[in-house]
C-alpha cells in the first residue's frame, strides 16, 4: 500500500487532495497535535469512509475537509481550489457551493419546515425564491420526502429528519457530500435505510465522504481510510477492509 | 434577500413570547410615546396660539398700527419700556393719512378699546366687558358676523348713532331669557340700543371674545374708551392677500415715518404688529419646548436600547447552534450580522409603532380634556419610526457582530 499524494495533480479528476496536513490546538498552553501530516486524495464519484477511534483526529480532518477549519500546516485542494489559506467568508462560499453536510444530530432548524430547511443553502447562494422552492422540492423528492415538506423537524422521525438533512446537503449540487456519523443517532433499521440512500447517491455519481467510528457502517463505503493518532494508518478498498476487520 | 424572512422570524418571536417582548420593548415604547405626545401637544399649542393670534386678535393678513406692541411674548427691558412710554400717541389724523395711502382692496379700521361694566334694566350688576368703538370695516377685518339682528352700517358710524353689537355672553347675561335686539344697554350711563348679537367667538388665553360690545367709532362710546395720552388703541389694516402684506405694511410705515419726521437712521416710534411679529417670540419658545420634548424621551430610548441589546445577547447565546448550522450551510459573517440586525430593528420598530399609537392616544386625550388642539404631526411619526429602527440597529450591532464572529465548529457543538 503506497501512502501519500505526491504524484496526484489537484483538480481534474481529483476532488480532494491534501498534502501534509497538520492541525495543532492550543489547549491552555499545551499544544495538541490532532493531525500530524495527512495525505489523502479522493477522486470524483468515490464513496469513502474515514474511520478511526475517538482521538484519532477524524473529526478534525472532517472539519478541515468540510472547510469549517483550516490546517495549521499543509495544503488542501478542493475541486482544484487551494482552500487551506482562505478567509472566513471565502470558506463560507466554498461550503455553500462545494460541500453538503450531513450531521449526526441532523442540525435542522427546529422552527422551520422541511422545505424551508432544504431551501437554506440556496438562500445563502442568492437563488430567487421561486427557483429555491422548485429545487428544494426536487431534492426532497430524491429522498422520497416530498409529501412531508410542510412538516417541522419535531413532526418527523429520526430517519426522516436525516433524509431532510441529506436533501439539504444535495440541494446546491455540491462536489462532495460530507457525512459526520450520519447514523449515530439512529436505530439499526433506520441506519440501513440511510446507508441505502448513500449507496443510491453514490451510484448516481455523487462523491460521498462519511466519517464514522463504526466499522460496520464504514464497510458500506467502497473505500475506507483509517486514521490513528493523527495519521493515515490504512487506506483500502472495501473488500480488503472487511477482510482486515474480520481478522481482528 | 432574506430580509423578509428575518422580519417574519422576529415577528414570530414576539408572538411566541408576548410578555418578554413587552418588557423588551417597554423602553422604546415609552420613549416614542412621549416623543409623539409632547411634539403633538407643543405643536397643538403652537397652532392654538397662532390661530388665536391670527384670527381672533389680529385677523387674517392684518397688521395693527399701535403706539407699542400689544402682544409681548418675549422679554421687554426696562429701557425699551421707557422708550415706548415716550412715544407719541396714534391719532385719528395718523389713521386717516394711512387710509389715504392704502392701495385699492386693502381694508382699514380705527379702533378704541376699554373695559366697562354695562347696566341693563333686566339684571343687577354683571361682568366686565371689552367695549370697543370701531369703524365699520372692523367687522370685515375680524371676520365678525351677527347671529341675531345686524351690524351697524357706515351711516350709523358716521353719525355716531348710539347703537351697539354685543357678544353672546353679554346678551345671555344682561338679557336673560330675552331677545336683546332693540333693548337698551347702558355704558357709563349712556344708553345704547342693541342692534345685533355676534356669532360665538370662544376665548383665547382666558380672554373671552363673547364678552365684548362694539359701538360705532363716532358714537358716545368713544367718550368712555378715549385716552388722549395713549391715542387710538389701534388702527387695523388688512392687505388684500398674503403677498400684499409686506407691501401694505411698508406703505403704512412710510406714511407714519413721514408724519413723524423721522430721519432714515431713526427707528420707528410706533409699532406695526402682525401675527408674524407677535409670534416670533413664540416660535422661539416653541423651539425650546420641542427640543426638551425630544431630549427627555431620548433618555427612555437609551434605556430601551440597553434592554434590547441584552435581549439580543441572550438570543445569540440561545441560538448559537442555529448560527453554527447557518454558517456550515454557507452563511457569511454579513449574512448572520444582517439577520440579527434586522431582528433587533424589527423588534424596536414594533415597539416604536406601539409607542406612536399610545402617544397619539395620549395627545388626543389631552386635546379632549383641554383647549389645546393637539394633533399628531406626520414628521414626528416618521421620526418615531426612524428612531425605533435606529435604536434597534445600534442596540443590535454588538450582539449581531458577536454572532457573526462565532466559530462554526464551536457553534455547531453548542447545547
Amino acid at each position: 500500500m503506497v501512502l501519500g499524494t505526491a504524484g496526484v495533480a489537484p483538480g481534474t479528476d481529483w476532488v480532494i487532495v491534501t498534502r501534509g496536513i497538520r492541525r495543532d490546538y492550543d489547549m491552555g498552553g499545551e499544544v495538541v497535535h490532532a493531525l500530524r501530516g495527512v495525505d489523502v486524495a479522493i477522486r470524483k464519484n468515490e464513496y469513502v469512509a474515514i474511520m478511526g477511534p475517538s482521538g484519532s483526529g477524524k473529526s478534525t480532518l472532517m472539519n478541515v475537509i468540510g472547510c469549517l477549519d483550516t490546517p495549521t500546516e499543509g495544503e488542501y485542494w478542493l475541486n482544484g481550489m487551494n482552500v487551506s489559506r482562505m478567509t472566513d467568508d471565502q470558506l463560507a462560499r466554498v461550503r455553500n457551493k462545494e460541500i453538503g453536510f450531513v450531521f449526526q444530530t441532523f442540525n435542522l432548524l427546529p422552527r422551520a419546515t422541511a422545505l424551508h430547511n432544504v431551501e437554506l443553502p440556496l438562500v445563502y447562494a442568492g437563488v430567487s425564491s421561486a427557483e429555491r422552492k422548485a429545487r428544494a422540492k426536487e431534492a426532497l423528492a430524491r429522498v422520497q420526502l416530498e409529501d412531508r415538506m410542510d412538516h417541522r423537524p419535531n413532526e418527523l422521525s429520526g430517519g426522516q429528519r436525516q433524509r431532510v438533512a441529506i436533501a439539504r446537503a444535495l440541494v446546491n449540487r455540491p462536489a462532495i457530500l460530507l457525512a459526520d456519523e450520519p447514523t449515530g443517532n439512529l436505530d439499526s433499521t433506520t441506519s440501513e435505510e440511510i446507508m441505502r440512500v448513500f449507496e443510491e447517491l453514490a451510484d448516481q455519481g455523487q462523491t460521498v465522504i462519511m466519517v464514522t467510528h463504526e466499522p460496520d457502517i464504514a464497510a458500506h463505503a467502497r473505500r475506507v481510510i483509517v486514521l490513528r493518532d493523527g495519521r493515515v494508518s490504512s487506506d483500502d478498498r472495501r473488500e480488503k477492509f472487511i477482510e482486515t476487520v474480520g481478522r481482528i | 434577500m432574506h430580509l423578509f424572512e428575518a422580519v417574519r422570524l422576529a415577528l414570530a418571536q414576539i408572538r411566541v413570547q408576548k410578555l418578554k417582548s413587552f418588557f423588551t420593548l417597554l423602553g422604546v415604547m415609552i420613549g416614542v410615546m412621549f416623543l409623539i405626545a409632547v411634539v403633538s401637544i407643543v405643536e397643538g399649542m403652537g397652532r392654538y396660539v397662532q390661530e388665536g393670534v391670527a384670527e381672533k386678535f389680529l385677523g387674517v393678513n392684518t397688521f395693527n398700527i399701535r403706539r407699542m406692541p400689544d402682544m409681548r411674548l418675549g422679554e421687554v427691558t426696562r429701557d425699551e419700556w421707557r422708550a415706548w412710554q415716550r412715544r407719541p400717541p396714534i391719532t385719528v389724523d395718523d389713521a386717516d393719512a394711512v387710509r389715504a395711502a392704502l392701495p385699492e382692496g386693502a381694508r382699514w379700521a380705527m379702533q378704541d378699546a376699554d373695559w366697562a361694566v354695562p347696566k341693563s334694566a333686566h339684571v343687577a350688576g354683571g361682568p366686565q366687558v371689552i367695549t370697543l368703538a370701531a369703524t365699520t370695516d372692523y367687522f370685515t377685518i375680524k371676520d365678525l358676523a351677527a347671529s341675531k339682528g345686524r351690524l351697524f352700517n357706515d351711516q350709523e358710524e358716521q353719525l355716531g348713532s348710539p347703537v351697539v353689537v354685543i357678544g353672546e355672553d353679554v346678551a345671555d347675561h344682561y338679557f336673560p331669557g330675552l331677545d336683546p335686539i332693540g333693548r337698551e344697554l347702558r355704558f357709563g350711563n349712556i344708553p345704547f340700543r342693541v342692534i345685533g348679537v355676534l356669532e360665538k367667538q370662544g376665548s383665547f388665553f382666558g380672554l373671552n371674545f363673547d364678552r365684548q360690545a362694539i359701538a360705532p367709532f363716532h358714537s358716545p362710546m368713544r367718550r368712555l374708551t378715549r385716552n388722549p395720552q395713549n391715542g387710538l388703541y389701534s388702527v387695523a389694516v388688512q392687505a388684500q392677500s398674503p403677498e400684499q402684506m409686506a407691501n401694505v405694511q411698508e406703505i403704512a410705515r412710510e406714511v407714519m415715518r413721514r408724519r413723524r419726521h423721522l430721519h432714515p437712521a431713526d427707528k420707528d416710534n410706533f409699532a406695526l404688529e402682525s401675527s408674524q411679529s407677535a409670534l416670533s417670540a413664540w416660535d422661539q419658545i416653541q423651539g425650546y419646548m420641542v427640543m426638551a420634548g425630544v431630549f427627555l424621551p431620548a433618555v427612555g430610548l437609551v434605556v430601551g436600547a440597553i434592554v434590547i441589546m441584552n435581549i439580543m445577547l441572550v438570543a445569540v447565546a440561545e441560538r448559537t447552534r442555529e448560527i453554527g448550522i447557518r454558517k456550515s450551510l454557507g452563511a457569511r459573517r454579513r449574512d448572520i450580522m444582517a439577520q440579527f440586525l434586522v431582528e433587533s430593528a424589527t423588534l424596536s420598530v414594533v415597539g416604536a409603532a406601539i409607542g406612536i399609537a399610545l402617544g397619539a392616544a395620549m395627545a388626543k386625550t389631552i386635546a379632549y380634556y383641554s383647549p389645546l388642539p393637539a394633533s399628531v404631526e406626520p414628521w414626528s411619526v416618521v421620526v418615531g419610526v426612524l428612531l425605533g429602527a435606529g435604536v434597534g440597529i445600534v442596540a443590535g450591532a454588538y450582539p449581531a457582530s458577536r454572532a457573526s464572529r462565532l466559530d462554526p465548529i464551536t457553534a455547531l457543538r453548542a447545547e
